[in-house]
């Protein structure tokens, strides 16, 4: 199966929620070293629930196609779901297969995203078992 | 002093008669395999594989201890094989070849070995921009362990070295310069031989990093007067795990042990011991056996084809590549034209992630190398994050370049539609 499926291109080229909030609740970037991959995540939340949300950043269409998925997926749930969401549920919205290598950049945009929704100021060392 | 192309008077290489010498590239699948990615590692030959096959189906056994037939023959093929990798790059004699895993740990020999006996603050060692982090992390480690200063020798934009202001580097400060060969990024091919008379003159030793070199041209280490030679069996048609380092014989004996541990013990009290001789002081424990006799027979392969005949089709192979990879729009390609540099063509496509391109080429059958190639201070100076890079050997064909710009294409007309 082709990773460059017409959905990834669609969602590469016509992202959904990118861009920034003014005022976000919550605020989380991350990169990938490796590839130079980079996504923000901008939320607005009201009593834990997702009402509104952005994301920008540079990449690869994995990554970028990734972020856009995620953003339609969360929107209107609460943050609690989103830190139950696990390394399938991303894998099973972008819906291709993914290697080792490129598996990193499908799963960035869940790592900032639960990241953000933990709370968190920046990454504890370097691990992602968060999203395995 | 740049590549240059030597006799040709010689016979062209026949490739379809080389790649029937690797199963890989004789696959059945429906995709064939064009293999771009022989600067990350090269492909075996069945006679490699077959010379490891029978190490392990006949003969064997540990070497230098068992008083029986098969170790004594396993022992011989690996001294052997120390002999013909000694003679290819015209060592003095075999005891100048150490086996080590692969070229990082053959510089990380020397760094901590010699490095930590010779070198304190004040001393400086001097490197390239265009290294190779397994060339680059080994100082920075001996640096910090001793307060000895890193320096570099800059790139111009053309991704030669910049030599003007040599000698403000390289002085009686200088300890040791370490330098690629030949640049696993750029392909460019560094004038080293010039910049080991020069290092000489000061007093310094010099490290070649040959990983990207001895696969591709004849490396004389008697002719380039070099004190330390890198490289790896897997990117010269050997298998992974084994690598060399060839030494000059005064610098090697005087050196302390890198690894304590079986074999490199003359004898053992409880608190102190002697060493064996080089180049047994540096190889503590049982070695990787197979590995040593597959280079060997990589070696033979090498000189079979003729390494002056590797050297003339990967010209031509370059040329053809930067011919057809220039009549892309929008593609930005680093460093030197062909016959400044061998091997390797590294390349990005404007508003298109390097691994997006390696993606969609991967679709087409391309294997090629996209990320930051372990030269992150070169990405630096050329401002990105990552680049593709499409390298050759022996084994690779015109047509193949033909399938790589056609897959550049594809790439383009898939994820710039928008644009367009």
């Amino acid at each position: 199966m082709n990773i460059y499926e017409e959905d990834i291109l669609d969602h590469y080229e016509n992202p959904s929620n990118y861009g920034t909030l003014e005022d976000p609740d919550i605020s989380y970037e991350e990169d990938n070293p490796l590839c130079g991959d980079q996504i923000r995540m901008d939320l607005q939340v009201e009593d834990g629930i997702i009402t509104k949300l952005r994301f920008c950043g540079h990449g690869c269409t994995i990554s970028l196609a990734a972020a856009s998925m995620l953003t339609e997926e969360v929107k209107g749930k609460h943050l609690d779901e989103v830190k139950q969401l696990n390394k399938d549920d991303m894998l099973d919205m972008l819906g291709i297969p993914l290697g080792p290598v490129r598996l990193k950049c499908g799963l960035l945009a869940l790592k900032v995203l639960k990241a953000g929704a933990y709370g968190l100021k920046c990454w504890p060392g370097e691990e992602d078992e968060e999203t395995e | 002093m740049y590549a240059q192309p030597m006799n040709n008077s010689l016979n062209p290489l026949d490739s379809e008669a080389i790649r029937n010498d690797f199963s890989i590239l004789k696959g059945e699948s429906d995709l064939p395999l064009i293999y771009l990615d022989s600067a990350a590692t090269s492909q075996t030959p069945d006679c490699v594989i077959e010379a490891m096959d029978a190490y392990y189906r006949t003969y064997n056994s540990n070497i230098h201890r068992g008083i029986y037939r098969i170790s004594e023959e396993a022992t011989a093929k690996h001294e052997e094989a120390r002999q013909r990798i000694g003679r290819f790059i015209n060592a003095r004699r075999p005891s100048q070849i150490i086996f080590t895993r692969n070229t990082t740990e053959s510089i990380n020999l020397v760094a901590y070995s010699w490095g930590s006996a010779n070198l304190r603050e004040g001393d400086e060692i001097l490197v390239t921009v265009m290294e190779h982090h397994s060339n680059l992390l080994p100082w920075q480690l001996l640096s910090q362990r001793t307060g000895a200063k890193l320096r570099f020798i800059e790139i111009t934009d053309e991704g030669v070295l910049q030599l003007d202001g040599l000698d403000e580097l390289l002085t009686e400060r200088t300890k040791i310069v370490a330098m690629t060969h030949v640049s696993n990024v750029l392909g460019t091919v560094n004038p080293v031989q010039e910049l080991i008379a020069a290092a000489h003159d000061v007093g310094a030793k010099v490290l070649i990093d040959g990983a990207q070199s001895v696969p591709h041209f004849n490396v004389d280490v008697q002719g380039l007067d070099c004190d330390f030679l890198a490289f790896s069996g897997h990117k010269m048609c050997g298998p992974t795990g084994i690598g060399i380092l060839y030494g000059k014989s005064d610098l090697l004996e005087e050196m302390p042990p890198f690894l304590g541990g079986g074999s490199m013990i003359r004898s053992v009290q409880r608190e102190s011991s002697t060493y064996a001789d080089v180049p047994a002081k540096f190889e503590a424990g049982t070695p990787a056996i197979a590995e040593a006799i597959g280079l060997a027979a990589a070696v033979d392969y090498l000189n079979k084809v003729g390494l002056e005949a590797i050297f003339v089709h990967e010209q031509e192979l370059l040329e053809y590549a930067h011919q057809k990879l220039n009549e892309i729009e929008d593609i930005t390609i680093y460093g030197p034209k062909p016959r400044q540099k061998t091997g390797a063509i590294t390349f990005n496509l404007e508003g298109i992630h390097p691994h997006d391109l390696a993606g969609v080429l991967d679709t087409v059958g391309v294997a090629v190398r996209a990320g930051h190639h372990c030269a992150q201070p070169l990405m630096q100076k050329y401002g990105v994050i990552a680049t593709v890079r499409a390298s050759f050997y022996l084994y690779n064909k015109l047509e193949e370049i033909d399938t790589l710009h056609d897959g550049l294409l594809k790439a383009q007309r898939m994820l710039t539609r928008r644009r367009r």
